[in-house]
């Protein structure tokens, strides 16, 4: 589904990947870990297609297309969601008509049908269940004024939505109470089918415990230094990163 | 909110087309003799054309004003051509016997003046250039005992109203484009609700220039007698053209004890190309007199006009009277706006409220300037003032002037400023969402012009989303 190989990226005069290569399959969980800084939503981002980046070296396809070639919002029609680790605020904007535009936009790109405000909402109804949040967020405008473990769970709440077949979760984890790391990680859990893949962005072993992987990745100073299975990320929470490091 | 937004923002300004009529058009130049021309056209009352002549004569002792944060080229008010009406319009005319050239010309600007398709609950009064063309719905209004018809066919028919009230909100002497308008106001609406009377249905004005090189000059004119109701709204468009045009035009509002006037506008006047040739020059003198318990409030959305020069006011003049400004501003390419509002607190336990809201794209220039006075004699009184600006890319500016003068010690004045940028990251997130950058402008500016939206009567709200989507068509790289 996605084939990332050697991929290099810099942002300003920076260089932050300096040759990831990555191979995601339909049907698998990845995750990715390592320290602070090392490069990790600069990935995530770059897949998304954010317009900060310049890529030096290296290609991303995705089922197939050159990815890199593709506008942002067309990455999305295709599939590819991003649950920000910094969700963003659009102040006056309520949720329920943020989600339906997006909504609407990605089936108008595949040549569905849209829903009305009506149709979208018995839509939601389901939708908002599965993450446990209550319809009056429905009203509210897009993350204006929400706690940090609100903005999370509103991220889940588009991607139970757009249900994309690639899924990057960066750091959605970060700022969860342990119920709502639970019912996050459900939710997702909940999502997942053979035709579509997650990428999860953690520090946390604990998140991996509910969202199992097939494989977990190191990412230190833009590259991936080990790879392993879901017993690699225990082993990281015990003995922390230096020694991947210094083995790489 | 619209979801047609979407299917607008890449359009062109639509409204740029000729219409071919045969038209009395003035020669161009200002003297006494051209005001006399014009009241004569109109077949005025002496009483009528004395007042226009002393406004003449004072417009003539006073210089242009260069006060405000606007930019343009000296305007030569004898190059002007001050009258400009289709031949076929007699004046008090009835509808079905207006030119078909017309009519199909309002039917592009998506107006039925036709007694069978007009907008439900909304009567039209439309102006083309110097002239009204027709008022729909003056039946089922006159009903009510609601007059409303053109400025000429009121000065005719009503003219001891007129005689009351104009001049009495806007005095021709009031600033220099006011006293110009007062010299040669050509037509213009005018409504009058009886005592007590809530008007049933929306009142609008449909403002079109069609004619070249000539300014539009109109006069509006709203009376809500005690405890009367009146909203109503006005629209404008104008030809693509490669000259600047005058518009400059007075409203007077007024309501008596425990009245309410409701005064919306979208503004969509031409705003001349992407390098700022063409365009209206648009200088609008807007007030109102709110006396005992009544309330006046104006909602305005600008989009369109190479400059606007506008400050819709109230003067609360009756105790616990109530006066609103809500605005949004949009300015895109070289287009320049200085506009606000002036709340005069007279009356005791007076309470106004301004909500700004500009936003300022390509090399655009967006003034808010506003103005609120409590008099000593206000005791009590309160203003909340919220004024919102957003950048839209790096060449364009937001500026803000608030004058704030509080002369009694029971008032009490709130002033809530900020500046935002749209920035890339809330594009960005819009996109990763599946949103074109065009949509996600569209949305997110609407979402920061929502308190003001949520004021205009529901199909201008409409009107007004879509008139932005195409305002800021562009805007982003
Ligand atoms: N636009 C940018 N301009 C300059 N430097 C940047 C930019 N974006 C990211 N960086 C730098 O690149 C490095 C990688 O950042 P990134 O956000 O990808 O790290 P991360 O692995 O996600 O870290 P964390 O675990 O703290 O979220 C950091 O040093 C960061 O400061
Ligand atoms: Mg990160």
């Amino acid at each position: 589904m996605l084939k990332i190989d050697n991929l290099h990226a810099t942002a300003g005069d920076k260089e932050i990947l300096k040759g990831i290569s990555l191979t995601v399959n339909a049907g698998e969980v990845h995750a990715i870990m390592g320290p602070n800084g090392s490069g990790k939503s600069t990935l995530a981002q770059i897949i998304a297609g954010h317009p900060g980046y310049v890529v030096t070296a290296g290609s991303v396809t995705y089922e197939g297309k050159d990815l890199l070639a593709m506008p942002a919002e067309e990455r999305a029609q295709a599939g590819v969601f991003l649950a920000f680790q910094y969700p963003v605020e659009i102040p006056g904007v309520t949720n329920a008509y943020f989600f339906r535009s997006a909504y609407n936009e990605v089936r108008k790109a595949n040549g569905k049908e849209e829903l009305d405000p009506i149709e979208f909402l018995d839509l939601m109804e389901k939708k908002l269940k599965l993450v446990e949040m209550d319809e009056a967020m429905l009203h509210r405008s897009v993350n204006a004024g929400f706690s940090g473990g609100e903005k999370k769970r509103n991220e889940i709440l588009q991607m139970a939505v757009l249900e994309p077949k690639l899924a990057i979760l960066d750091e959605t984890d970060s700022g969860l109470d342990i119920d709502a790391l639970r019912v996050v990680a459900g939710g997702v859990n909940a999502l997942r089918r053979p035709d579509n893949a997650t990428i999860v962005v953690t520090h946390y072993q604990r998140l991996l415990n509910y969202i199992v992987p097939d494989f977990v990745h190191v990412l230190a100073h833009g590259r991936i230094v080990k790879s392993g299975g879901k017993e690699l990320a225990l082993e990281l929470e015990a003995r922390g990163y230096d020694w991947v490091m210094e083995a790489a | 909110m619209s979801s047609s937004i979407e299917s607008l923002v890449n359009k062109e300004y639509q409204y740029g087309f000729v219409t071919d009529v045969e038209s009395d058009t003035i020669a161009p130049g200002l003297t006494e003799d051209t005001v006399r021309l014009i009241s004569s056209k109109k077949d005025e009352p002496e009483w009528l054309l004395e007042w226009r002549l002393k406004a003449f004569r004072r417009w003539q002792a006073m210089t242009e004003p260069h006060w405000s944060n606007l930019k343009y080229a000296p305007i030569d008010y004898q190059a002007q051509r001050y009258y400009s009406a289709p031949k076929s319009i007699t004046p008090l005319q009835s509808l079905d016997q207006v030119d078909p050239e017309l009519l199909r010309a309002y039917d592009k600007l998506g107006i039925s003046l036709s007694e069978q398709k007009h907008l439900a609950g909304v009567a039209v009064d439309a102006i083309f250039d110097s002239v009204s063309v027709g008022t729909t719905m003056k039946a089922e209004l006159s009903k009510h005992g609601v007059v409303f018809c053109s400025f000429t066919e009121a000065v005719h028919n009503h003219p001891e109203l007129i005689k009351k009230y104009l001049g009495s909100v806007v005095p021709y002497s009031d600033n220099f484009f006011a006293a110009l308008n007062s010299a040669v106001f050509s037509d213009g609406s005018f409504c009058y609700v009886p005592k007590g009377v809530r008007c049933p249905i929306e009142l609008s004005t449909y403002f079109r220039i069609n004619a070249a090189n000539t300014g539009q000059f109109e006069r509006t004119l709203i009376v809500a007698d005690e405890g009367a109701y009146v909203s109503y709204l006005e629209g404008c468009t104008a030809p693509k053209r490669d000259t600047h045009q005058l518009h400059a035009a007075v409203v007077e509002l007024v309501a008596l004890d425990n009245a309410t006037v409701k005064y919306s506008t979208v503004q969509n006047w031409y705003a001349g190309d992407k390098d700022g040739v063409g365009g209206i020059y648009n200088f609008v003198t807007k007030r109102g007199k709110a006396h005992t318990n009544s309330k006046i409030s104006w909602t305005q959305v600008e989009t369109g006009s190479a400059i606007t020069w506008k400050y819709p006011s109230v003067i609360l003049q009756g105790d616990n009277s109530t006066g609103e400004f809500y605005s949004v501003a949009v300015v895109n390419n070289m287009q320049q706006a200085d506009t606000g509002t002036k709340m005069i607190h007279i009356g005791k336990n007076t309470k106004s409220t301004i909500i700004s809201k500009g936003i300022s794209a390509g090399h655009g220039q967006n003034s808010y300037r506003g103005q609120v006075k409590m008099l000593p004699k206000a005791h009590g009184s309160r203003n909340y003032t919220q004024c919102d600006s957003m950048l839209i890319g790096n060449k364009c500016g937001a500026h803000t002037f608030p004058y704030i003068e509080v002369a009694n010690n029971s008032s009490i004045t709130e002033h809530e400023a900020s500046t935002s940028k749209i920035g890339e990251d809330q594009i960005f997130y819009c996109k990763q969402r599946g949103l074109s950058a065009e949509h996600a402008i569209s949305l997110i500016v609407s979402g920061f012009c929502r308190e003001v939206f949520k004021e205009l009567p529901m199909e201008f709200a409409l009107e007004a989303q879509q008139l932005l989507g195409i305002t800021l068509e562009g805007s982003v790289g």
